[in-house]
């Protein structure tokens, strides 16, 4: 893999006509091929380059700037614990210092059996619900020691079905009929 | 005691306020009907009358910004800012998720004013439950025939596109957000030259708007800019949304007049007052960019104009408080490690200077001080923000690295220099003082 697959090229080439010039779809294609794969591999930045028209040496200086893309194969789960100063008032960094114990993994690391990275994050606005955290980017609200233990475990048995795997974007994607799209527009 | 006005937040407690049934039975969509009956030029002059001030951080005239716009040159394009990063800020992410329609049709009318006929609505990566809930009312909305083809059957189309951020907090400068809708690294624009009502996206003329900001259009179209302006005090018109956070008995978002309440009220009326009736120490009264205030401005308004006079900004109107057990130094390290973590690298200053601020701060933690660090901090900042006053001078293209040097690192130096000397001599803080883990060194920031 790491090439789009042939129902993800059509929607990599159906992003490219929403905007009126093809390189604003990095971002969202970005996106796609990390759904698909987990992470973001360099035959997907090079696929992304062909597509939007840049050299991949531009796809990769783009998607190196944002923190959301990951260029080596992280957990099933990214926990990403907020320590910024509403966090941090209420408990924020106790709760990534237990997250760390209780995974045996430091911020930053993926657990061996590949199921956890956890990662320690910067503001979530969620900053009246703190200390908060993000499982995939879904949130987990005013978390406590035994709320993250029994989030942990509800994980591994797999009884969480309400967070996809690390990379899966948001179920309902906008669908903009086929004549009013920017780039179809331009042409 | 002052009571909460609900002019944008209405549906947050409707069960389907996000759907457009439920927006529509509560009066959806009947501003938007009533300003394309407006020529674009009334429903412009309509939002300047209610003097509406951009909800984003800035605090810019909504309406003077749209007038920015050249004359004649198109396409032009409006683009929604919903990076909604800022620490302790909470409320765009509400506004998407709760009750999109309402943005939506902010949006159909402001494009409508400044004649737009392609809009994108920027939302933070971080936020898929707001794209779900955004990307289904455009959904709606186009197939009911209120954005694409002849919107509600008037001769005049315009299209919406939805775009996801990656994780980026510089992406909330406009510029940089331009950028990075165009595919790039969200790094801001030097300006001028040109500024983005003139050459934005696609170096084409464009609008960048906060989504609070949009969400206020609707009301002041059905209701007239008149009974808008009743609302708040003369400078500060209509509501403001303020989230408090940190050491408050029942943090929340609140949504009241603009430039009435104060925060006392805020803190002790709306948020039960402070945990364990602890005295305040200090907090922050527009997010993490802002300088600190004090026990003493407890009973300033919620007003542009008097929270600037102190010397500080309600910017994006997140607050957050600190009670008096609260260690200082290590609350503005998290604040100035934020920053560095953030500092997009394109200007020496903040690149390389809040990256050293963070390493001084984590060595004064660490218990590794020395006498003369708190005055190489105040030499960095002043490297990147000269003089270190507020509004803050910048060496720098944007107002990121200036706001970590001369928000709260010099508030708390300035007010707190005993808990500094107390780290560097004894290397721990004051006696009673704590927030967090300690532990030698404390996570980097990159």
């Amino acid at each position: 893999m790491a090439r789009f697959s042939p129902a993800n090229l059509e929607r990599a080439k159906e992003l490219l006509t929403h905007y009126p010039r093809p390189k604003s779809a990095t971002i969202p294609m970005c996106h796609l091929a990390q759904e698909q794969d987990g992470y973001l591999t360099e035959d997907a930045m090079g696929q992304i380059a062909e597509l939007v028209g840049c050299s991949n040496a531009e796809v990769y200086g783009t998607a190196t700037f944002y923190e959301m893309f990951k260029f080596h194969p992280v957990g099933t789960y990214v926990v990403g614990v907020c320590t910024n100063i509403a966090c941090l008032l209420v408990g924020g960094e106790e709760l990534l210092d237990h997250a760390s114990d209780s995974l045996g993994i430091r911020p930053g690391a993926t657990t061996a059996d590949g199921l956890f990275t956890l990662e320690e994050m910067e503001c979530l606005a969620a900053c009246t619900e703190a200390p908060c955290l993000q499982v995939n980017y879904r949130y987990e609200n005013k978390v406590t020691f035994e709320g993250f233990d029994r989030l942990v475990a509800d994980l591994r048995a797999g009884k969480r079905t309400d967070i996809p795997r690390h990379g899966t974007l948001g179920a309902v994607r906008q669908s903009i009929p086929a004549d009013r799209r920017a780039g179809v527009k331009a042409i | 005691m002052p009571a909460p006005t609900k002019m944008i937040s209405t549906r947050w407690d409707q069960a389907d306020g996000h759907t457009l049934d439920g927006y529509l039975r509560t009066g959806g969509y009947e501003a938007l009907r009533k300003a394309l009956a407006m020529a674009p030029d009334a429903v412009v002059d309509e939002v300047k009358a209610a003097n509406l001030a951009g909800r984003g951080g800035a605090g810019f005239p909504c309406g003077t910004k749209w007038g920015f716009l050249p004359k004649d040159v198109f396409p032009r394009y409006l683009v929604v800012n919903g990076d909604e990063s800022e620490p302790g800020t909470y409320k765009d992410r509400i506004l998407l998720e709760r009750d999109p329609h309402q943005l939506i049709e902010g949006v159909l009318i402001a494009s409508w004013a400044i004649k737009a006929e392609q809009a994108f609505i920027y939302i933070r990566g971080e936020m898929p439950h707001a794209h779900e809930r955004m990307a289904a009312a455009l959904n709606e909305a186009y197939a009911a025939g209120y954005i694409g083809k002849n919107i509600c059957g008037t001769d005049w189309s315009m299209d919406i596109v939805l775009h996801w951020g990656a994780g980026a907090y510089i992406v909330g400068e406009e510029t940089a957000l331009i950028e990075s809708l165009e595919g790039n690294r969200g790094m801001p624009r030097l300006k001028p030259p040109f500024f983005p009502a003139s050459k934005g996206l696609y170096m084409q003329p464009t609008v960048v708007n906060n989504v609070e900001t949009l969400a206020n259009l609707p009301w002041i179209i059905s209701n007239g800019a008149v009974a808008f302006t009743s609302f708040g005090n003369e400078k500060n018109t209509g509501t403001r949304l303020f989230t408090v956070s940190g050491h408050v008995k029942n943090p929340g978002v609140f949504e009241v007049e603009f430039g009435t309440t104060t925060f006392r009220e805020l803190f002790y009326d709306f948020c039960g007052g402070i945990r364990e009736d602890r005295r305040v120490k200090a907090f922050i009264p527009g997010g993490g960019s802002a300088p600190w205030f004090f026990e003493e401005d407890l009973d300033t308004p919620l007003d542009a104009g008097a929270v600037g006079a102190k010397g500080s900004m309600l910017g994006s109107g997140a607050i957050v408080v600190m009670d008096e057990t609260t260690d200082m130094v290590k609350a503005a390290w998290r604040i100035v490690k934020f920053f560095a973590k953030e500092s997009c690298g394109k200007c020496s200053p903040c690149r390389e200077g809040t990256n050293w601020m963070e390493k001084i701060y984590r060595r004064i933690l660490d218990g590794e001080g020395r006498p003369e660090d708190v005055n190489l901090l105040l030499d960095v900042a002043d490297n990147i923000s000269p003089g270190l006053t507020w509004p803050p001078k910048q060496t720098t293209i944007c107002p990121l690295g200036p706001s970590a040097a001369a928000g709260a690192l010099v508030s708390s130096i300035r007010r707190f220099p005993a808990e500094y000397e107390h780290y560097i001599v004894h290397g721990r803080p004051v006696d009673g003082l704590s927030i967090g883990v300690y532990r030698p060194s404390l996570t980097p920031a990159s």
